[in-house]
């Protein structure tokens, strides 16, 4: 289905690009079954297809060693092998997300078997969001009529705060292209980098309570195509947490250090920034000295 | 001397003309007085040197005999000493005694304030209720005084400085073309009155007048030559006789300068011309103008006169001079231009024009550069920096408002890591399961119930109507809305003044003088009250009431405390460092 010229773009035409959360080890602890989630899904998928015959959806999956293209609805290569009980749409997902889980799971790293307790591994969401914007760039650059693209992280594990520069990179990369990343995080405490993502590119963020109502989720929020939210109310993002990760240790923080010249951010006083070189000061060693020199002056 | 005390014999004199008044004259460290020998006189003086701003005093050796003046805020005391010895003991006296007062004296000066500064205050305060509320109770109880006050408050009073700007005042809109004569009718001769106001308005509205007087004035001609010149060939246009011009400017070719049609002004019509916009054209309207055409164009005098076409050269008419007046009453005048040298006002008028010229010629640019911009034929312009995004910083305070409500135990709380048991082995093959599941058995058909439906939009509609409310941008939607009104009122009142007096207290660190050491003193207790009436106000609310309360309550002394406990620390550490040379 090449995107030939005659296709008359409105503006409620929308490129829906889905990040699909895989992650074994979220899924195995989690209370909500997959197989129930991927359910909502593909009936979400299915209608946004159905809303308008030019949209287009791609589906991205996020696991925990690597990251593919799972579905894209203009492609020629979906197999169209509609079996009796299944559109083309949900089989091509299904067996691409088989096959996707097996490469996943080969190049899992050895460390897993320590299955004792360890946290586990996060999702790699920063490598999604780059394949997702890779894809939306194509977009853009096909031509001067294109759809409306826009993202949708459906994430459920925790967030990998080694991914914080990527992530965040990515982040403005969208809002940078006026991509908005809409996420809808069905984990059980909120996802500091979608709430950043949602709010920074101007996406919705959204964490429902309800997980057996997903579609109904879905289909009332996250459906809305870019023209007509300026005429809806949808939720708005209160209470974004903008807690950064530090750049040596890879830690949530709530105070740092700076480094004045390229803005890293640190969790412990450095000599020297480990990104740009610049070399530090005397760090203060304590407030009342500080405050007795100035005292002093 | 060594004792402090002086006294001496000597005349007080009002005014430096006074004859002065004979006496006595007391001179100590604090203060000096001064005893009229004649008792009924009423030149009896007792005065503070706090009050004394500086001291004066002739020489010896000089003319004038030997006076000691003391200056003071409204004017100054003179003293008429007897000789110039004594005025030097007088005058060392003074001297430690004023420098002792020196800093004092300082302070006191600050509150000796111009009528219309203390009127601008009475009228500030009487605007702003608010603002009266909080003088009210911060100054009148003694907590900060009038200069603290308003020392934070120089904003304001500023603002309503500025509101009264100075009106520049541009020229007269009268033709000063026709500075009339003034004849007394008996000689053959005319008087022309010319202020440096008129000259000045002669050299804006004629750029060729200027120019041969740039030129002329003093290398060639003085300046009066120069005016009786101007003058002459004024009465030569105001004769209406354009021929008789045209005569006397071939014989005298300075003269020619001045009837001659303005080439500068012709100049800068051009220039006019090039400012109007490039896609318009000017030649189709040439059609339109009748003023080139005899017979039409109305002459100042007010006659139509038909003369021969070379002469047209001397003719101006009564439309290109209210043009060119209108013109340079647009233009404005220059400000702080001295106007009693001629000479010097005309090097100023040709510098502001050099610079006018240039900011022209960029804006015709910028102007040829936009309006010539004809879509179809430019490359096409693929932008490759997004514009910035700048979010409204409101934004950004709305989407933490329930960051900052929600206590921190809701985030830390959740916060405990899933522990994972499962190896990847198993944790896979979970999910393969999963899908497996979905391929055999197809979606869940229904999807979802009905009842769950309508329980999601339920739920989205509260929470989007309630984050519409949250969000604060409805006051009548407040915490502080719930409270009775006497309690709201107690609340914003306590914040303002808490506000204000923190304000004052960090601005007094460091501590380097006695005053701040005096201020930060009576800033603790004033906080201190404030600290132990919200207390109060806290433990009063009601109980379902309670809970809010203290919410509000809670961020106000925290800022509070922190004022405390600094000025606890800040004593103890300077009572541990002992006395340092200058106490402090």
């Amino acid at each position: 289905m090449p995107s030939a010229p005659s296709k008359l773009y409105s503006d409620d035409v929308s490129l829906l690009v889905v990040t699909l959360d895989t992650n074994p080890f979220f899924w195995s602890t989690f209370s909500f079954p997959f197989s129930e989630f991927l359910s909502h899904v593909l009936a979400f998928l299915n209608s946004i297809l159905l809303l308008s015959q030019l949209n287009q959806v791609v589906v991205i999956a996020t696991g925990c060693n690597s990251c593919t293209y799972l579905y894209d609805s203009s492609s020629d290569k979906n197999h169209g092998s509609t079996t009796g009980s299944m559109p083309s749409l949900y089989s091509d997902l299904l067996h691409n997300l088989e096959v996707f889980l097996a490469g996943d799971q080969q190049l899992a790293k050895p460390r897993v078997n320590a299955a004792g307790g360890g946290a586990p591994p996060p999702s790699l969401l920063s490598g999604s969001l780059s394949m997702a914007l890779c894809y939306i760039q194509r977009a853009f650059r096909s031509g001067p009529i294109h759809p409306q693209p826009r993202i949708l992280c459906l994430q459920g594990s925790a967030d990998g705060p080694e991914q914080y520069v990527a992530i965040m990179n990515s982040i403005f990369s969208a809002q940078h292209s006026t991509v908005p990343i809409d996420s809808c995080y069905i984990g059980s405490n909120n996802s500091a980098f979608l709430q950043q993502a949602s709010y920074i590119t101007g996406g919705i963020y959204y964490r429902p309570p309800h997980l057996d109502g997903l579609f109904q989720y879905f289909s009332t929020v996250f459906a809305t195509d870019l023209h007509s939210r300026a005429f809806l109310r949808l939720p708005k993002s209160v209470g974004v947490d903008f807690r950064a990760s530090c750049f040596c240790h890879k830690q949530t923080i709530d105070m740092g250090y700076v480094c004045s010249v390229c803005l890293s951010i640190f969790c412990e006083h450095h000599d020297k920034c480990s990104t740009c070189g610049s070399v530090f000061g005397q760090a203060q060693s304590n407030v009342p000295s500080s405050t007795d020199r100035k005292r002093k002056a | 001397m060594s004792s402090g005390k002086v006294v001496k014999k000597a005349k007080y004199k009002a005014t430096v003309k006074d004859p002065g008044t004979p006496g006595i004259l007391v001179l100590t460290e604090e203060k000096f007085v001064f005893k009229p020998n004649d008792p009924t006189s009423s030149n009896k003086l007792e005065v503070d040197f706090k009050f004394i701003k500086s001291h004066k005093h002739t020489k010896e050796g000089s003319n004038k005999p030997p006076w000691l003046n003391l200056t003071h805020s409204q004017g100054s005391y003179i003293f008429e000493l007897e000789t110039f010895s004594d005025l030097h003991v007088c005058r060392e006296l003074v001297g430690i005694a004023l420098s002792k007062h020196g800093e004092a004296a300082k302070v006191v000066s600050e509150e000796q304030l111009s009528a219309a500064e203390m009127g601008q205050r009475i009228k500030l305060l009487q605007e702003d209720s608010k603002l009266q509320k909080l003088h009210k109770e911060l100054v009148a109880s003694g907590k900060l005084t009038e200069s603290e006050f308003w020392a934070t408050k120089k904003q304001l009073l500023d603002r309503v400085e500025n509101r009264k700007t100075k009106q520049q005042i541009g020229f007269k809109n009268s033709l000063i073309f026709d500075t009339k004569p003034t004849s007394d009718g008996r000689i053959n001769q005319v008087k022309f009155q010319l202020t440096p106001e008129i000259k000045y308005q002669i050299f804006a509205l004629k750029p060729a007048v200027h120019q041969a007087f740039l030129n002329f004035v003093p290398s060639k001609m003085s300046e009066v030559d120069f005016w009786n010149k101007y003058f002459k060939a004024e009465y030569l246009h105001s004769t209406k006789n354009a021929v008789a011009a045209a005569a006397e400017a071939a014989e005298d070719e300075d003269l020619a300068v001045f009837l001659k049609d303005d080439e500068i002004l012709e100049i800068e019509a051009r220039k006019k011309v090039r400012r109007v916009d490039p896609t318009l054209d000017m030649e189709a309207d040439q059609g339109d103008d009748y003023t080139h055409l005899p017979d039409h164009g109305i002459f100042r005098d007010g006659t139509k006169e038909i003369s021969e076409a070379q002469n047209s050269l001397y003719r101006r008419t009564l439309l290109q001079d209210l043009n060119r007046q209108g013109a340079v009453v647009l233009e404005g005048k220059t400000l702080d231009i001295e106007m009693e040298n001629p000479r010097a006002a005309a090097e100023v008028l040709a510098r502001r024009k050099q610079e006018s010229d240039g900011v022209l010629e960029d804006e015709r640019h910028n102007r040829i550069s936009k309006m010539t911009q004809i879509e179809d034929l430019q490359a096409q312009d693929d932008h490759r920096f997004a514009p910035l995004c700048i979010k409204d910083p409101r934004d950004y305070f709305d989407s933490q408002q329930v960051n900052a409500v929600k206590a921190l135990d809701d985030s830390q709380a959740g916060m405990e890591k899933i522990k994972c048991s499962l190896s990847s082995e198993e944790a896979y093959s979970f999910l393969r399961d999963s899908i497996y599941k979905i391929k055999a058995s197809g979606l869940r058909d229904p999807l979802f119930s009905p009842e769950v439906a309508l329980k999601v939009l339920n739920e989205l509609t509260k929470n989007i109507s309630s984050t519409k409310s949250h969000i604060g941008k409805h006051s009548q939607d407040s915490v502080l809305d719930i409270l009775p009104t006497s309690t709201k009122e107690k609340l914003l009142d306590h914040w303002v003044c808490s506000q204000e007096l923190l304000r004052h207290f960090w601005s007094s660190y460091p501590i380097t003088t006695q005053n701040l050491a005096n201020k930060t003193r009576r800033l603790k207790d004033a906080i201190s009250q404030v600290y132990s009436k919200l207390e109060e106000i806290k433990v009063s609310a009601k109980s379902d009431l309670r809970h809010q309360v203290s919410l509000i309550v809670h961020p106000m002394q925290q800022a509070l405390d922190a004022a405390l406990l600094h000025y606890d620390a800040d004593i103890r550490k300077r009572n541990a460092k002992g006395a340092k040379p200058n106490g402090f």
